[in-house]
């Protein structure tokens, strides 16, 4: 378990809210980390402040993964950051909707989320603007669909024998 | 009267030079037998200089995943361990331990004790791998051919724990499938009695070696900014002399009972990742004489899982004569038992760096979304920068040295 800082969250909350207000949606402590859920307008804007806040000092993106929500119609993008100063690590959700997913790049803040972008591009379709070079990274370049989406099966595509549902979902 | 010598061209550098220079284009892999593992890099190479990389990955993607999505949680351990296949334990124990956090089972000091000396032996076997090839790049076969048989004796060991070897799936959400035997016991002594010297006579090979400094001093070197700018974990971060270790920052597996140390570089170049290794090395060998000093004291000897019914299958007997204990192995291997919903993220100290898990679960019988951090993944975006204006020699070596494997990259 991750020592729980309630001080920590609490400023890191506070200082969000006074600088974004509506736009951070949720705060929530899940198992043992600050879980925030911000718009994604504002999302390049809420990293870079962690990043650069004098007092936080969330210095080091631990990872980025995209996200189906398939009954919401939204896809989301989860940010797991960490202050190697303070020893405190927390969690930016952010959602866009299917029909457009759009949303601004975080390389120019760390270059190591150029290929997790890349991925999180090929496995579910979220376009990054302002990324160097949004192309598929692990699959061929010619690959139809996003494999990542709850609707994208996981058995052979020409199959109808192999359904979902044997397969636990 | 002899013609006065054109001093021009003396000040001229690669750079100056006035005629476009002619570039050539080189393919490293995507199967070279440098490269370890599948994965390519066009090079533009200026004579013997790298002017730029571009590198291509996914040859052995197998969408983890997203099998993860359709798997209960035991059938997703054998696909740990294909991640880095060269420390397949630490991956098993990193994710049952991600399990274990998200239904909130308490593990008794035994279970964490044992996991220990598994995780510290992967993370050996893992470095003496990492550590000799290095030298085999550098062109010094003979440590590696006299290290390996101590890899080797790890591998049965693991075997004697297990029945397999090097995908192990090792290890039980809980504790682990049956105590360790005598014969385990007497492996993992025989094993720390005799791996220091040899340890050490690998280094004896290598580390005073003229030509191995020559090769490896201030080759790849990167600053501690870059490589946390570029998600440097594990011994990579620490070489560029950044003291980052998951197992002090977050102890996990009660390893803030343990005393060791944890080696740091300073310029970050291929001799420091060299070094560092090899003194993680000996740090885990100590680790894994505290565990067993540990386990000598504690009365108990006979706990190796957690009491917990809802993922430990019951006792072959059970099995056979009671029907409950039928309908729970039943359960268990079918992957009907019940998960909360919740979401958590847990990351060990993997041997390239922080491994981590982030599990969402919806209650159901599967994670909803499971998402691996791999090290190497994320480390290896920075090898352009590192080996631009290098030799292409050099380049090789920097490659091993920061022990890239394919199965992580790709997943």
């Amino acid at each position: 378990m991750f020592e729980i800082i309630p001080e920590r969250n609490q400023l890191v909350v506070k200082k969000l809210t006074d600088c974004f207000g509506e736009s951070i949606e949720r705060s929530e402590v899940l198992a043992d980390m600050l879980c925030l859920t911000v718009k994604s307008a504002v999302i390049q804007e809420v990293i870079f402040f962690l990043h650069n806040d004098k007092e936080l000092q969330f210095n080091f993106l631990t990872t980025l993964c995209g996200m189906h929500y398939p009954d919401r119609e939204q896809l989301g993008v989860v940010y797991h950051l960490h202050s190697f100063e303070n020893n405190h690590r927390i969690r930016i959700k952010t959602e866009v909707p299917l029909s457009d997913p759009k949303l601004s790049t975080i390389t120019t803040i760390w270059p190591s989320a150029n290929w997790q972008e890349r991925e999180t591009f090929e496995f579910y379709g979220i376009i990054f603007e302002g990324h160097p070079n949004l192309q598929r990274i692990l699959n061929v370049d010619d690959m139809e669909g996003f494999p990542m989406r709850k609707d994208f099966p996981l058995e052979d595509q020409t199959r109808d024998d192999k359904d979902d549902s044997f397969f636990g979902r | 009267m002899a013609k006065e010598l054109n001093t021009d061209y003396w000040d001229k550098d690669l750079v100056k030079a006035e005629e476009p220079r002619e570039y050539n284009t080189l393919n490293v892999g995507p199967t070279h037998p440098a490269t370890h593992g599948v994965f390519q890099n066009v090079m533009l190479m200026d004579g013997e200089f790298i002017v730029s990389t571009e590198q291509t990955i996914g040859y052995i993607h197998r969408a983890f995943e997203k099998i993860a999505e359709r798997r209960p949680f035991y059938q997703i351990t054998p696909l740990t361990d294909r991640l880095n296949y060269c420390s397949a334990p630490l991956n098993n124990m990193g994710w049952h331990m991600t399990v274990e956090k998200l239904l909130g089972i308490e593990i008794p000091k035994r279970v964490d004790y044992l996991r220990i000396i598994i995780m510290e032996l992967s993370r050996i076997a893992d470095h003496v791998i990492c550590n000799s090839v290095i030298g085999v790049d550098s062109g010094a076969l003979t440590g590696f051919t006299y290290i390996f048989q101590d890899r080797e004796f790890i591998y049965e060991i693991y075997e004697e724990i297990c029945g397999s070897r090097l995908t192990t799936n090792m290890g039980r959400i809980g504790g682990f499938e049956r105590n360790f035997s005598p014969k385990v016991w007497d492996k993992i002594r025989y094993f720390l009695k005799t791996f220091p010297a040899k340890l050490q006579e690998l280094e004896n090979l290598l580390v005073r070696n003229r030509i191995f400094m020559d090769r490896t001093i201030n080759v790849g070197a990167f600053s501690a900014e870059r490589a946390l700018a570029y998600g440097f974990t594990g011994p990579n971060l620490r070489a560029c002399g950044v003291d980052y270790d998951i197992r002090v920052m977050n102890p996990y597996c009660s390893y803030d009972e343990f005393d060791f140390i944890v080696p740091v570089g300073q310029s970050g170049d291929t001799y420091d990742r060299f070094m560092v290794r090899q003194e993680e090395m000996k740090q885990s060998i100590s680790i894994i004489r505290q565990a067993l000093d540990k386990l000598d004291k504690m009365e108990d000897k006979e706990t190796y899982f957690a009491k917990d019914p809802r993922f430990v299958l019951p006792p072959k007997e059970k099995v056979y004569n009671n029907m409950e204990a039928l309908i729970w192995h039943f359960k268990i291997v079918m992957g009907e038992t019940d998960i909360p919903a919740g979401e958590v993220y847990h990351c060990i100290e993997a041997a390239n760096g922080e491994l981590g898990f982030y599990l969402v679960s919806d209650g159901g019988r599967t994670p909803s979304r499971l998402h691996f951090r791999r090290p190497c993944f994320i480390y290896y975006q920075a090898y352009p920068e590192m080996v631009k204006g290098n030799m292409l020699s050099d380049a090789i070596l920097t490659m091993s040295s920061m022990n890239v494997i394919a199965g992580e990259l790709d997943a």
